[in-house]
C-alpha cells in the first residue's frame, strides 16, 4: 500500500503502466478526476481497421473503452484492486475520422461492495459527437475473492 | 455460395491481412467447411493485468468482434467491410496467457442488419472465456436497392 492518498492521479500512470496492452496501443491519460478518466489513443497505421478508409479499428475503441471505464473504477476506489469486466456494451455511432486518434471518456458513477458500474465515451474531437458509447459493470477485488473462498461475496 | 473451400481459406487470410488491426493482435483463422476457426496467439503485449496474468478485456472484445466480421466477409458475399452497430461482451472467466479461439454464429443475416454471436474459448470449447452478441450494417452484393 504505497499510494493511498485521497488523491488517485498519481496511481494511474502506474497502472498503465501495467497493462501491457495498454502500452501496446499508445494509450495515454489526458485526465483523471474522481471516479472520472479521460484517455487517448494516437492515430497509428497498424491500428486501421479499414484500410480502404484509413479509420482506427472498432477493436482498439472496444479496447479503450475497456480499459478507461476499468480506470475509472480505480479512480472511484481509490486504491488498488483486482477487477475484472464483467459485461460491456458498446454502441457505435460512427466511424472516427481519417488519422485522427481516439479519446474516451470515463465515469464511474456507482460503486457497490461486488460490483461497479461505469459509462464511457468515445470520441476524436468533441465529446458530444462520441464515436461509440460504452456501459460497463466491473467485478470488483477479484484475486481477494479468488485466495479466500470462503469470504461471503 | 459458388466459392470453393480453398478459396475462401484464400480470401479469409487476405482479408486479414489487409486489416492492420488484425495484423497487430496476430490475429489468423482457419476454415473447416464453412465453419471459420479464428485464433488469437498469445503474446505478452496482450496482457491487461500482469499479476494475474490475464488477456486484456478489450483484446478479447476486439477479437470476438473480428470473429463476427471475418464471419460476415467470408460467408455473405458483401460489399466492403461489415460496420459493427453494437456489440455486448459477457466475460465469463478471465484470458490465461495462452491461445484464444473464437467462432460465430450469423443467427440472422438480413439486407442491411446482421445479427452475430460469438463465443471465444481457450482449453475447452464448453468453457468460455467470453460471449459476444452483436449487430452489424452490412450490404449483400446481389442488392441493388441497398
Amino acid at each position: 500500500m504505497t499510494d493511498q492518498t485521497s488523491n488517485p492521479t498519481g496511481l494511474l500512470p502506474h497502472m498503465m503502466i501495467m497493462a501491457p496492452h495498454a502500452s501496446a496501443l499508445g494509450m495515454t491519460v489526458a485526465s483523471v478526476e474522481r471516479a472520472e478518466v479521460v484517455l487517448h489513443v494516437p492515430f497509428r497505421d497498424d491500428l486501421v481497421g479499414d484500410p480502404e478508409r484509413g479509420v482506427i479499428a472498432g477493436g482498439v475503441v472496444t479496447a479503450l473503452l475497456d480499459h478507461a471505464c476499468g480506470q475509472a473504477v480505480m479512480a472511484a476506489l481509490g486504491d488498488y484492486q483486482t477487477i475484472a469486466t464483467l459485461d460491456l456494451r458498446i454502441d457505435y455511432m460512427r466511424s472516427a475520422e481519417p488519422g485522427l486518434g481516439v479519446f474516451c471518456h470515463a465515469h464511474c458513477y456507482k460503486v457497490t461492495r461486488s460490483v461497479a458500474f461505469v459509462r464511457g465515451q468515445a470520441y476524436d474531437r468533441d465529446r458530444g459527437d462520441p464515436v461509440a458509447t460504452a456501459q460497463a459493470a466491473f467485478m470488483l477485488n477479484t484475486s481477494a475473492r479468488r485466495s479466500s473462498k470462503a469470504t461471503a461475496t | 455460395m459458388s466459392v470453393s473451400g480453398p478459396d475462401l481459406n484464400q480470401q479469409l487470410a487476405d482479408l486479414l491481412g489487409r486489416i492492420p488491426y488484425a495484423v497487430f493482435l496476430g490475429v489468423r483463422a482457419d476454415l473447416a467447411g464453412d465453419e471459420m476457426t479464428a485464433v488469437l496467439p498469445y503474446s505478452d503485449r496482450l496482457i491487461g493485468n500482469p499479476v494475474l496474468p490475464a488477456l486484456h478485456g478489450g483484446v478479447i472484445g476486439a477479437f470476438l468482434e473480428m470473429t463476427a466480421v471475418a464471419q460476415l466477409s467470408v460467408g455473405q458475399g458483401l460489399v466492403g467491410l461489415p460496420r459493427t452497430i453494437d456489440v455486448t461482451i459477457d466475460y465469463l472467466r478471465s484470458g490465461r496467457p495462452r491461445d484464444t479461439y473464437a467462432r460465430a454464429n450469423i443467427r440472422k443475416a438480413g439486407r442491411r442488419i446482421a445479427n452475430v454471436q460469438v463465443e471465444a474459448w481457450q482449453e475447452t470449447r464448453s468453457a468460455p472465456i467470453a460471449v459476444l452478441h452483436g449487430h452489424f450494417l452490412i450490404a449483400p452484393k446481389d442488392d441493388g436497392a441497398a
